[in-house]
């Protein structure tokens, strides 16, 4: 009998190989060939028959600099990015702090599950409700506001608050993953560190600071990345906040998805978009490697 | 060998048989629109119909939600996995045909003449340099639609035949507590049906007209034009007669109407059947009102139509523009107006006094005889255009003279970059 001239560990790594295999052409054929593509469309005037796609060079990139729409919606990008961002990871690590202070298992898991709920719910159903309790006549955000005797505000048709007003709902929705997220990483800490420190005469202050917040270091920088990332493409909450004047009012709340998506589809201007769609992939490519080069750390101990 | 031969020709014949069937039902053409339950049912049925008559050809019917249809339509078509005739508003036209995504309608098979003769003259809307782009089964206008028992209670025994009356019942009919309304009289929608209104209605009806001849030339900028803009923001600024998100979301003047909370709102034939199933009270339709008694009558009229993409080629494109014709026939059309409540987009079937004087259809169909449909080449960015020009000045306190200006410019700039 003939033995195969290949180790364990080759034949291993080969296998390994073929299971990827299907990944991988997965994410050629259905991920990163359509980026290309996109790079490839947006130098052209659209036409849905292909003959008749007129080659324009880099005309839509010089329009998109004269565009006031363009600079409007990543300016607006960019401010939900640092509103949201910050806010959802400082809130959901404050709240999984809390949760992990939960002794009892059940309990624990039960309010996990409430904090999970908005995550998974549809963004519709959230636009709908919210809109409902900001509303200046009937909400009962405005109803606390006149209790505290403070004026009554319109917070999604105010040019000046309907942005952050968005950006907080999408923060309220998020939360769950991100307390999640946070709790599996607060768990994966070895509670001997803890006690070690304790013992050394280390206070609660310190025990966070040089234990809790280094260890959860990954969970941070994948937190923060997948964030920025949502962030940077949102469009459901905002089409659904305003839905008969999307990106409004005034164009106080559109993004540049969906800027993206309005050229698209409502002014079947599909060579313009994709230069736009080619902008945002270049943000959010650069900004993305930064931040894993500044956020990651190895930490051991 | 004589048995070999029968059975040679036995087998020719069931052959020759088959060949026909296939080639009599070989044309399969695919239908596509958005989802509205009543209109995805009378398709079903007028397809039902056609096929009967029209043994070789086969309608697929397909639908898809409407915030995801335009974006359906524009990554199928130039896959080449579309449909063959598409169903789409008359104001996405232009970029439709400028896109590629629609072939004008064969003269032999749909005469223009002929149709410039049968259907309301918004119909024109739908041509392009002389060709027709689509036809439509239904057309729509706008009317006020009023809640008789709040009228009754506040002593007001007719709909407002002028704006000023429109401006008196209108106040009769708010209500206000502390800095909260409970009750409004106009629900007023700029990014409802309210940028049709100033742009089409109030504009015209103070002499004004929204565009040049030709659609290229931006003309509401003029006094007429800031009158109708000044008085329509005016109802909100001056007489406080409603505010905008009263209801908040989605067509919410209608929801705020339905639940009894709106006196009046300004809204199309297509919102009838919503009302008639929602309303608990006796509500009314009147006509538009004018500037004066007697004055000039204006209207928005708008349709959404059939059209034939690239797609039907051959003996598709034939039996499409066949189905075509038979879905904006007069037969179906009749059928339309009975199960989706839509109406008929024939001169023919709007003369017929009994559409005329029904107390709801009425002023609707009063209305078409001079309704306009606005020539859009980018309906979305020129609506936006209106909602921001009056949002200025709601929301940002901009002066109407200085916001209305600006309209004017970024509207003179879309048609610009469209017809560069």
């Amino acid at each position: 009998m003939k033995r195969s001239r290949l180790s364990l560990a080759t034949r291993e790594a080969l296998w390994a190989y073929v299971f990827l295999l299907l990944p991988l052409a997965f994410f050629l054929f259905i991920r990163i060939w359509p980026a290309f593509q996109a790079l490839w469309l947006s130098l052209y005037d659209w036409n849905a028959d292909p003959s008749k796609r007129v080659f324009v060079g880099l005309e839509h990139y010089a329009q998109m600099a004269q565009d006031p729409l363009v600079a409007r919606s990543l300016r607006n990008t960019l401010l939900y990015t640092l509103i949201g961002v910050p806010a959802q990871l400082v809130l959901g690590l404050g709240i999984a702090l809390l949760l992990n202070a939960v002794t009892r298992e059940r309990l624990r898991d039960l309010f996990r599950a409430i904090y999970f709920a908005p995550y998974v719910t549809p963004a519709v159903a959230v636009a709908w409700v919210f809109s409902w309790m900001l509303s200046a006549n009937f909400g009962v955000v405005n109803e606390l506001l006149r209790a505290a005797g403070l004026p009554a505000q319109d917070f999604l048709r105010n040019p000046s608050l309907a942005l952050p007003t968005v950006a907080g709902v999408v923060v309220w929705q998020n939360l769950g993953f991100q307390v999640v997220l946070f709790l599996a990483g607060l768990q994966n800490i070895p509670r001997d560190y803890y006690e070690a420190a304790r013992i050394d005469g280390a206070d609660g202050r310190q025990l966070f600071r040089h234990i809790t917040l280094p260890l959860l270091n990954p969970v941070m920088v994948f937190s923060a990345v997948i964030g920025t990332i949502g962030f940077l493409q949102l469009f459901t909450q905002v089409v659904n906040l305003s839905f008969t004047d999307q990106g409004g009012p005034l164009h106080s709340t559109l993004t540049v998805a969906l800027y993206i998506y309005q050229v698209a589809f409502g002014r079947f201007d599909l060579g313009y978009a994709a230069a736009i769609t080619v902008l945002l992939f270049v943000i959010i490519l650069s900004i993305t490697l930064i931040q894993l080069r500044l956020l990651s750390r190895r930490v051991e101990y | 060998m004589l048995r070999s031969f029968v059975r040679a020709r036995a087998l020719w014949v069931v052959l020759a048989a088959f060949a026909l069937t296939s080639a009599q039902a070989q044309v399969t053409i695919t239908y596509w629109q958005y989802d509205f339950k009543s209109k995805i049912e009378a398709i079903d049925e007028l397809i039902k119909r056609f096929e009967a008559a029209n043994p070789g050809i086969k309608v697929v019917h397909q639908t898809f939600p409407y915030d995801a249809y335009q974006q359906k339509v524009g990554s199928s078509i130039p896959a080449g996995q579309g449909p063959d005739v598409v169903n789409l508003f008359y104001g996405w036209l232009p970029t439709w045909v400028k896109a590629g995504y629609l072939v004008p309608l064969p003269e032999n098979l749909v005469n223009p003449k002929q149709v410039d003769n049968d259907f309301v003259s918004m119909a024109q809307s739908a041509k392009i340099d002389g060709k027709y782009y689509g036809l439509p089964t239904a057309v729509r206008s706008l009317a006020l639609f009023y809640n008789k028992d709040l009228f009754q209670q506040a002593g007001i025994g007719k709909p407002p035949k002028t704006w000023a009356e429109f401006i008196e019942v209108g106040k009769k009919l708010t209500v206000k507590q502390g800095d909260r309304y409970t009750q409004i009289g106009y629900g007023i929608s700029p990014d409802g049906q309210d940028h049709h209104l100033v742009r089409e209605v109030l504009l015209r009806q103070m002499g004004g007209r929204p565009y040049s001849d030709d659609g290229r030339k931006v003309l509401f900028g003029g006094p007429e034009g800031l009158k109708a803009f000044t008085m329509y923001t005016d109802w909100v600024k001056k007489h406080g007669i409603g505010i905008p998100n009263f209801f908040p979301g989605n067509n919410g003047y209608r929801d705020g109407f339905i639940a009894g909370r709106i006196g009046m709102i300004i809204d199309g034939s297509f919102a009838i059947g919503t009302i008639r199933s929602g309303a608990k009270f006796n509500w009314g339709v009147a006509e538009l009102p004018v500037e004066k008694v007697g004055g000039r009558k204006a209207n928005f009229g708008s349709f959404w139509l059939h059209s034939i993409t690239p797609l039907a080629k051959g003996p598709k494109l034939e039996a499409s523009v066949k189905f075509l014709n038979f879905i904006t026939s007069a037969e179906a059309q009749r059928y339309w107006l009975e199960k989706v409540g839509e109406l008929p987009a024939r001169k023919g079937l709007i003369k017929d006094p009994k559409l005329s004087l029904d107390p709801v259809y009425g002023p609707f169909i009063l209305s078409l005889s001079y309704a306009k449909a606005t020539p859009f080449v980018d309906e979305a960015a020129q609506r936006t255009v209106i909602v921001n020009a009056i949002n200025r000045v709601l929301l940002q306190n901009v002066d109407p003279a200085q916001s209305w200006k600006m309209a004017m410019e970024e509207e003179q700039k879309i048609l610009d970059s469209f017809y560069k």
